[in-house]
């Protein structure tokens, strides 16, 4: 063993002891803000059971970052993507019904599918028993939740956003 | 306004993290093996045969405890068993590394036909006791298992301790006082802390350390109302009641007054803290916090004036100026005469002992003899001569030299001198660390415990029930506390006391007492963790109004 591989392998060692700790670091990282891992194990044991809310959006986080409650809601994807509601207070319908308040066209979407409401300074989704369903990021949405600013929310091929 | 516990919980994703266990285990796996690789790569320019005994070994110790964790506590903190794998892992390599050294010397002195010094680093004795540890963990959380079902057997869940308050108290007392019990007490490097069990040396204060948390947190959890509310006011200070305090205070007095009889100032320290910081999580006052280290002042100064108390100076005196202790110091009305090798009153006395023992040769007196010629002339010259107190700071120094040795990067594994340092395989395991893995490898070290402490910290956050709360709090502090006593100590940072470095030091005893504490912490983690029950959720569905 020459001088050299000896501290090429000290060093190797130095790096697995320091890897060891930063991946320690990232398993709690992901129990903090979760990861992809999570989520996807977030959503199949929401599956079968979708009494228990898998994974609450973090109020804490949505109030703290903010400062000020959405001001708008924003279309992002979909036929009508670009369109802008500005949030007053009133509760919003989503639907392909016609006296829906965002109605959408889509083959997709139920007639009454969504409405969002301000409660508490929060806005929260609820599903009006959709066929295709209601999602808030990743997760179904089986019963009224808080919708944190930038979190995308899904209606059949459309997504909007909460923004300030 | 939800509290601070509601708060945490609702961050935390109510998951099995089981992989990630999993994932981080087969990491400590691979840190060990190659910590026991690049010792044999070092050493011998081969992977030493150790490995497959040492490293295998705790491979399959490990499957068994994280099965024992995924069936008995699926929701516990992901991170508690791999951490505790990883350092204990860490701990037999640099132990075998050292043992293959001690050996070596063993041999050599034998072959010259000396006798060689009874302590010494053994790696498969300490792999058996890591072997007893984890095995111990996997009863602790097979018994401590989460069930339903209310006539199980064996079951006793970390909520069972708190029926057993004062009983677990007096444990912890009996505990402390086996060391002095004549016929099973045996004093081993000065300190009485140990008691021989069926041929095995076991330090009961390690076991004593866990039951007295269980006595503060089952006590405090009661007491604590009336401790925070009621009580005089002094200034910005309230104390409680007497009858509130007082049998807490007459069960600490009566630890520390055994360990100061066992002069044990390392683990004396410990209940200290132990009992101010857990006062504090009761009763949420900053005050105990300042009443606490004001009492430990005042400890201290009346332990330097008293006059039997000696060594307590001495400690101090060596903690400020190691210099004139080197090789042997003698402290005499306040100042320090140096009694090492080099000087004069060491030879005249080395003289006089060497004349006295072939006196008594002469005179048939073999045992005498003996014992002239084992006792240290420093130590002689220091207590008959000079009629002081004796101590040396070789161990200290030639720690503060080993890490000095390693800088940042260190020596690498198997290419340092750590042996070099007495008990560095035990007290100063922790600057063979430093000599060999540099400042880098300490740093990594000491983060892996400060992750162990806050994975503790948090699962009493968490918890749901404030007598957990204040065992997790207290069990999780006692492991932080001891790891910065013996660091602080072996580094200079405070006076030298001894403790063992939680994982990594050699001996059962603090093993075996660490693995319960990880088992009952995975355990209250789990408890932490897991999903609220489903009845509660339920209620929560119904609550839903339809709008039409």
């Amino acid at each position: 063993m020459s001088e050299f591989t000896l501290t090429l392998i000290k060093l190797a060692f130095l790096a697995v002891l320091w890897l060891f700790v930063i991946a320690a670091v990232g398993v709690i990282r992901a129990d903090l803000f979760g990861s992809k891992a999570a989520a996807r194990a977030a959503d199949r044991a929401a599956q079968p059971r979708p009494a228990r809310a898998p994974k609450p959006p973090k109020p804490q986080r949505a109030q703290s970052s903010g400062g000020g409650a959405p001001s708008k809601l924003v279309v992002v994807q979909g036929e009508r993507a670009g369109t802008v509601i500005d949030l007053s207070g009133a509760p919003i319908t989503i639907g392909r019904a016609g006296d829906a308040t965002l109605v959408v066209t889509d083959d997709y979407a139920s007639s009454r599918h969504a409405r969002i409401f301000p409660q508490d300074g929060q806005w929260i989704v609820e599903d009006l028993g959709s066929t295709n369903g209601t999602y808030l990021g990743r997760t179904k949405v089986s019963r009224p939740m808080p919708i944190p600013p930038g979190v995308p929310v899904r209606i059949g091929k459309t997504v909007i956003e909460l923004r300030k | 306004m939800p509290s601070l516990g509601d708060q945490i919980r609702a961050h935390l994703p109510y998951q099995r993290r089981n992989a990630a266990t999993l994932a981080l285990l087969i990491f400590a796996m691979v840190l060990t093996l190659s910590a026991f690789a690049e010792v044999g790569l070092a050493r011998d320019g081969h992977i030493p045969q150790g490995l497959f005994l040492y490293g295998g070994g705790l491979v399959v110790l490990a499957i068994g405890a994280f099965l024992a964790q995924a069936r008995f506590a699926p929701y516990a903190d992901p991170l508690l068993l791999p951490l505790a794998v990883g350092l204990n892992g860490l701990g037999l390599a640099m132990i075998y590394r050292l043992d293959l050294d001690t050996s070596n010397d063993r041999k050599i002195a034998e072959a010259a036909g000396k006798t060689f010094l009874k302590d010494a680093a053994d790696a498969s004795g300490q792999l058996m006791w890591t072997f007893i540890g984890i095995a111990l963990f996997v009863v602790a959380v097979f018994i401590m298992r989460d069930t339903s079902d209310p006539d199980a057997k064996l079951s006793f869940t970390p909520k069972t301790a708190q029926r057993y308050t004062y009983l677990i108290g007096l444990g912890a007392i009996v505990l402390l006082l086996l060391p002095v019990v004549p016929g099973i007490g045996a004093e081993i490097n000065g300190a009485r802390v140990w008691i021989n069990v069926a041929g095995f040396s076991v330090q009961p204060g390690e076991f004593a350390k866990l039951l007295l948390v269980v006595f503060f947190a089952g006590y405090l959890v009661n007491k604590r109302q009336a401790m925070s509310l009621i009580g005089k006011k002094i200034g910005p200070f309230s104390l409680p009641r007497g009858r509130d305090l007082g049998p807490i205070l007459v069960i600490w007095f009566l630890c520390l007054g055994v360990l100061f009889m066992q002069k044990d100032l390392g683990t004396a320290l410990l209940y200290f803290g132990l009992f101010v910081s857990m006062l504090y999580i009761a009763t949420q006052r900053v005050s105990w916090v300042a009443i606490g280290l004001g009492l430990l002042a005042v400890g201290v100064t009346i332990a330097t004036m008293l006059p039997f108390m000696g060594h307590v100076n001495q400690r101090i005196d060596i903690w400020r100026n190691p210099g004139p202790y080197f090789d042997g110091g003698c402290l005499v009305a306040g100042k320090v005469v140096p009694v090492n090798p080099d000087t004069d009153i060491f030879k005249r006395t080395k003289l006089v002992l060497q004349a006295k023992a072939e006196e008594y040769e002469k005179a048939g007196q073999k045992a005498k003899a003996a014992n002239a010629r084992l006792i240290g002339p420093g130590f002689y010259a220091c207590t008959n001569t000079l009629k002081g107190e004796y101590s040396d700071s070789a161990q200290l120094m030639k720690g503060l030299f080993a890490l000095g040795q390693g800088g940042v990067l260190g020596t690498g594994l198997g290419q340092g001198e750590p042996w070099r340092t007495p008990l560095s395989f035990s007290d100063f395991i922790f600057d063979s660390m430093g000599e060999e893995l540099g400042l880098t490898g300490l740093m990594a070290l000491l983060l892996c415990y400060a992750l162990i402490v806050q994975r503790g910290m948090k699962t009493a956050v968490a918890a749901r029930d404030p007598f957990l709360k204040l065992f997790a709090g207290g069990v999780s502090f006692v492991l932080g506390l001891q790891v910065f006593v013996i660091v602080g100590g072996v580094t200079r940072m405070i006076p030298l006391t001894g403790l063992t470095t939680p994982f990594l030091s050699q001996g059962g005893s603090s093993l075996m007492a660490n693995w319960i504490l990880i088992a009952i912490l995975v355990r209250m983690s789990h408890d932490a963790r897991k999903p609220a029950p489903q009845a509660i959720q339920d209620e929560g569905m119904t609550q839903i109004v339809s709008t039409r």
